[in-house]
C-alpha cells in the first residue's frame, strides 16, 4: 500500500530542472493528471523525453504552452505548432531522434546496455557527430543509452504492489520508459487488488515502480 | 484524359502492389487512402508504428476506443486477432525485416532513388518520427506522391532537402507514372491513363530511362479496383 500517493504529492517530488521520461503518443497514453499537476505547480526548466510534443492543449502540449520545458527530446513535433515556434525561436531546445532509435536508446538505458547499434540514420543528418561501427561488413551508428531522473507512466491498471498493465496503443513508450528512470511514478486508470492482474498480463513488474498515483477526480481513459 | 483526380490515380495504382497476407505500414496522408481500393479477396495486415498490427479503417461513430489510435492520434478500429505492441517491439518488427511493405509520401526523390520527406530547413521541421526506421527496415518501400509541387518536379537529379535514408526506394507512384529506381537509374515502367511518355519526361527533372514499350497503369475508373 505504501506505493499509492496523491497526484499533488507525486509532483512535489519533482524539482525544477528535472529530467523526465514521459509516455504517450500524440497524447494517447500520456500521464494526463500528472501533466496537469506539473502545470499547476509550475515546475520549470524541465528536460522531457517523449515521442512527440502532443497537440495544442492536449498531452505534453499543455507543458509546452506554459513554457515549462528547457529541452524536448522527441521524434516528431509536427502536430504542435507552438513546439515548432519555440524550437525556431530557441525558447525550447529540441532534439529530434528517429522513433525506433529513441525507443532502443531508452531500452539500453533501462536494461543496462552500453548503447545500441542501428543502421537507421546512416547517410542522413542523424549520423553527424556519431561513432560508426562495422559489424560483419555492415555499418551501424552507435547510439548511447538514455535515462532520466523520473519516468511518468500511464497505465491501464495497477495493483497495490505496483504491477502495471497497459491497454492497446496507450502502451507505446510507457513500458520501456518504466525501466529507464531513477524514480518511476505510474498513473493508472484503475487501481485493483493484488492478484487481479494475471501474471502474463503484467507489462511492467512492480519492482520497477516506486509510486502509483491515487485516483482523484474522474478522468476518461485518455484524459479527454 | 481521365476523370479520376490525381490522388485517386495514385492510391488505386499503389493498391495493386499490396499482396495477400503481408504486413504493411502506411504513412500519413495519401497512403492511408490506399486500403479503399484493395480487391476484397486480398487480406493485408496493417501495422501502425504507435503500437498495433491489424489496424482497420475508422470505427463506426460511438464505437471509438479511447486507447486505440493511429500514429496521428486518430481513432481507428482493429480486426479480430489484432496485436498491440510497445514501441520497442513495434520498431523491432520494422528494423528486423518483418515488415513487408511501406507506402509513404515524399517531398523529393532523386536519380539514385533516395527519398527526402521529413523536413524543410528553416521552414518546416516536423521531425522524422518513424520514417527513417521504416524506410531503412521495410522489405519494400513505395513512395506515393504527386509528380510535381507548384509546377516543379519532385523527381530530381539530386535531392536538395535532407535525406530520410541512404536506402534506395523500391518504386515511385505518381499521378503521371510508375517509376522504378534501379542500378542503372530511374526506369519509366508505366504511364497513367491518357498520359504520354513525353509528358512524363517533361515533368521530371531527373533523367528517365524509357523502354520502347511503356504500358498504361492497369487501373479502372470504377471505385472498386
Amino acid at each position: 500500500m505504501k506505493k499509492s500517493i496523491s497526484c499533488e504529492h507525486a509532483v512535489e517530488m519533482i524539482p525544477d530542472g528535472a529530467s523526465i521520461m514521459m509516455g504517450g503518443f500524440m497524447g494517447v497514453g500520456s500521464p494526463h493528471r500528472l501533466i496537469d499537476e506539473l502545470v499547476k505547480q509550475n515546475k520549470r526548466n524541465l528536460t522531457v523525453y517523449c515521442n512527440d510534443a502532443g497537440l495544442p492543449g492536449f498531452g505534453l502540449g499543455k507543458l509546452i504552452a506554459t513554457k515549462q520545458l528547457k529541452k524536448l527530446v522527441a521524434t516528431h513535433i509536427g502536430l504542435n505548432p507552438e513546439a515548432q515556434r519555440q524550437m525556431v525561436t530557441g525558447e525550447m531546445e529540441v532534439e529530434l531522434i528517429p522513433q525506433g532509435t529513441l525507443a532502443e536508446q531508452i531500452r539500453a538505458g533501462g536494461y543496462g546496455l552500453g548503447g545500441i547499434l542501428t543502421a537507421t540514420g546512416i547517410g542522413t543528418v542523424v549520423e553527424e557527430g556519431k561513432r560508426k561501427v562495422e559489424v560483419d561488413g555492415k555499418t551501424y551508428l552507435l547510439e548511447k543509452p538514455l535515462r532520466a531522473d523520473f519516468a511518468l507512466i500511464r497505465a491501464y491498471r495497477a495493483d497495490y504492489r505496483g504491477n502495471l498493465e497497459y491497454m492497446l496503443t496507450a502502451r507505446n513508450f510507457n513500458q520501456v520508459m518504466a525501466m529507464a528512470a531513477d524514480k518511476v511514478i505510474a498513473e493508472p486508470h484503475l487501481i485493483v487488488p493484488v492478484g487481479m492482474i494475471p501474471p502474463d498480463c503484467v507489462g511492467t513488474p512492480f519492482v520497477c515502480v516506486h509510486h502509483i498515483v491515487e485516483r482523484g477526480q474522474y478522468y476518461d481513459y485518455d484524459g479527454r | 484524359m481521365t476523370m479520376m483526380d490525381d490522388k485517386t490515380i495514385i492510391a488505386k495504382r499503389v493498391a495493386l502492389e499490396l499482396e495477400d497476407g503481408t504486413l504493411v505500414n502506411l504513412g500519413i496522408g495519401l497512403p492511408t487512402t490506399v486500403p479503399k481500393y484493395l480487391p476484397p479477396a486480398i487480406e493485408v495486415y496493417f501495422q501502425s508504428e504507435n503500437g498495433i498490427i491489424g489496424m482497420a479503417a475508422n470505427p463506426e461513430e460511438g464505437m471509438e476506443t479511447l486507447a486505440l489510435t493511429d500514429a496521428g492520434g486518430g481513432f481507428v478500429a482493429a480486426i479480430p486477432g489484432a496485436v498491440s505492441l510497445d514501441s520497442t517491439l513495434s520498431f523491432g518488427l520494422i528494423r528486423g525485416g518483418h515488415l513487408d511493405l511501406t507506402v509513404l509520401g515524399g517531398m523529393q526523390v532523386d536519380e539514385k532513388g533516395l527519398l527526402a520527406n521529413w523536413m524543410i530547413p528553416g521552414k518546416m521541421v516536423p521531425g522524422m518520427g518513424g520514417a527513417m526506421d521504416i524506410v531503412n527496415g521495410a522489405k519494400r518501400v513505395i513512395v506515393a506522391m504527386t509528380h510535381t509541387a507548384k509546377g516543379k518536379s519532385k523527381i530530381l537529379k539530386k535531392c536538395t532537402l535532407p535525406l530520410t535514408s541512404a536506402r534506395r526506394v523500391s518504386l515511385i507512384v505518381t499521378e503521371l507514372a510508375v517509376i522504378e529506381p534501379t542500378d542503372e537509374g530511374l526506369v519509366l515502367r508505366e504511364v497513367a491513363p491518357g498520359v504520354t511518355k513525353e509528358q512524363v519526361i517533361a515533368a521530371t527533372e531527373a533523367k528517365l530511362i524509357v523502354p520502347d514499350i511503356v504500358p498504361v497503369m492497369p487501373i479502372s475508373e470504377e471505385v472498386a479496383a
